[in-house]
């Protein structure tokens, strides 16, 4: 393997778990891997069964953040980097609990995670520390804005060479929350789904620390703390239904074993929401799986204005329809027309502006419920992943425009004036 | 025919080390039939007990997903480059 990654020393304190293969069970010893090298299936980290747990008072008194989580994270030792990631606010949202017709809703309202407004900034989190364990200098990715956006930021006030690779197409202000960190970044002609692949092989080639490819397993374990901090937030219970948006398949799958892990370790009680999936219908291969059942994930070329989940061939697509429907739960996917109208009626409702992934999951919900999937004394949790203000051209033309006036007190009062 | 091949480290360990081969065959499936007939320990990485691609390995026919072409069934020609690719997640 040819390598351009200079180790750093790693920080005595920090060590990164084990990994298990999720496809064979195989065991592999903790490295910057991701593929089981007997069956080629995702590896993940191992835990030790027996480890001290913290009780709700040990957690409610720890820092707000994804660390206060950090016996259920993939290291040994304490966290170095980006100590401050996580915890953001749940939203309680009445208005959207009418429009939806059940009980009560809530927002986990990811648009404002630090530093860089999407929950990307969670995994991000986890796999810069992986890093660190594991003396990389170097991280990368690809991604379809928000990754970038966060692995850009994160590597940025860590002092680390960043590599990103991303679609051509990507949304301006995407592009400019990333080359701002003055990170390398490639365009890449094709879709996202051709970005990956071509990461697939850098990893292989350059043994940099590509947070989705090589650092993978442990990356996508800092998606279960979205599930750890709505428990948390909810006073230490569960919500009965929580709808999320699905890319590569992930973060679905991370709630269910979030959702799981503080059930087993008593820290909540109680039955374990129903999760749903949403995606926009010009790529829905998770949804199309989940409504046709099987195990195999149909490969789709995507064609949709919500680029953040545009993958057509999402890897962890099965597990995340299996994860969906052992939970009780469903899919749905919506057209880019009711995706930013979704957009107008979350921000109208909860006053959360959200890109177009919150607009794909705010306008599921709607369809759940209207198709009866969501139930008048649900209590229901929408993961809104990532900030309006990445995505405004998507909405921008659908909203009215503002009157314009002379700086005179009549003018003012004819607008006031009831029509 | 010769159709080349690449595989990623981790599945060149099962091939003595090489990670681009030579294969013959008028479909993917051959090609992939004759690498597993020469690389024992490769077969079974490669495709199930049934001979169908596994899930999570993805096959590429010069830069395209051959799940869009047919997959094992695709055509391949003489020139041809299969770059195999365990399947990644997104973001």
């Amino acid at each position: 393997m040819t390598s351009t990654t200079t180790p750093i020393s790693s920080p005595a304190s920090l060590s990164a778990r084990p990994l298990r293969c999720r496809n064979c069970g195989a065991e592999h010893a903790a490295a910057p891997v991701s593929i089981c090298e007997q069956c080629l299936g995702p590896l993940d980290p191992r835990y030790e069964p027996g480890r001290r747990l913290p009780d709700r008072k040990a957690i409610a008194a720890r820092a707000p953040s994804l660390w206060r989580y950090r016996e259920w994270l993939p290291f040994d030792g304490d966290p170095v980097l980006s100590l401050d990631t996580g915890f953001t606010p749940l939203v309680e949202a009445p208005a959207l609990a009418r429009r939806l017709g059940v009980a009560r809703a809530w927002v986990k309202n990811d648009t404002v995670s630090h530093p860089s407004l999407s929950f990307k900034d969670r995994v991000v989190a986890v796999a810069v520390n992986a890093a660190a364990a594991f003396g990389l200098d170097t991280i990368g990715c690809a991604s379809t804005g928000n990754l970038a956006n966060a692995v850009a930021a994160h590597a940025a006030r860590a002092g680390l060479k960043a590599w990103i690779f991303i679609p051509e197409n990507l949304e301006m202000p995407k592009v400019i929350a990333t080359t701002v960190y003055a990170p390398r970044m490639v365009r890449v002609r094709g879709t996202y789904d051709d970005v990956n692949r071509l990461c697939a092989q850098l990893a292989d080639r350059f043994g940099w620390g590509i947070v989705n490819v090589n650092l993978r397993g442990y990356y996508g374990e800092g998606s279960k703390t979205v599930a750890y901090e709505i428990m948390e937030q909810l006073g230490w219970r569960l919500p009965t239904a929580v709808v999320a948006p699905m890319a590569g398949g992930s973060l679905v799958t991370k709630l269910r074993k979030g959702f799981g892990e503080f059930q087993d370790a008593g820290l909540v009680h109680g039955v374990l929401p129903r999760l749903y999936g949403a995606q926009p219908s010009g790529c829905a291969p998770i949804v199309r799986l989940v409504e046709r059942g099987g195990t195999r994930i149909e490969p789709e070329v995507p064609d949709t204005i919500c680029r953040s989940l545009a993958i057509g061939n999402p890897a962890d697509g099965p597990f995340a329809a299996r994860a969906l429907l052992e939970s009780g739960g469903w899919a749905a996917a919506v057209s880019d027309a009711e995706l930013v109208q979704a957009i107008r009626f979350l921000a109208e409702d909860s006053g959360v502006f959200a890109e177009t992934a919150g607009g794909v999951t705010a306008a599921a919900a709607l369809a759940l419920a209207r198709a009866g999937r969501l139930r008048p004394d649900d209590e229901v949790v929408l993961c809104i992943t990532g900030h309006g203000l990445k995505t405004v051209e998507a909405v921008g033309g659908a909203l009215p425009q503002a009157p314009l006036i002379g700086p005179r007190l009549q003018e003012v009062a004819a607008l006031v004036q009831p029509v | 025919m010769s159709i080349t091949v690449n595989l990623p480290s981790v599945l060149a360990a099962h091939a003595g080390g090489v990670r681009s081969l030579q294969a013959s065959g008028r479909t993917l499936g051959d090609a992939v039939a004759d690498v597993a007939a020469r690389y024992p320990a490769l077969g079974p990485r490669l495709r199930d007990k049934d001979g169908n691609p596994y899930p999570f390995v993805v096959f590429y026919v010069n830069d395209e997903d051959v799940r869009f072409r047919g997959g094992f069934a695709a055509p391949v020609r003489d020139g041809d480059e299969v770059t195999v690719i365990p399947a990644i997640a997104g973001g």
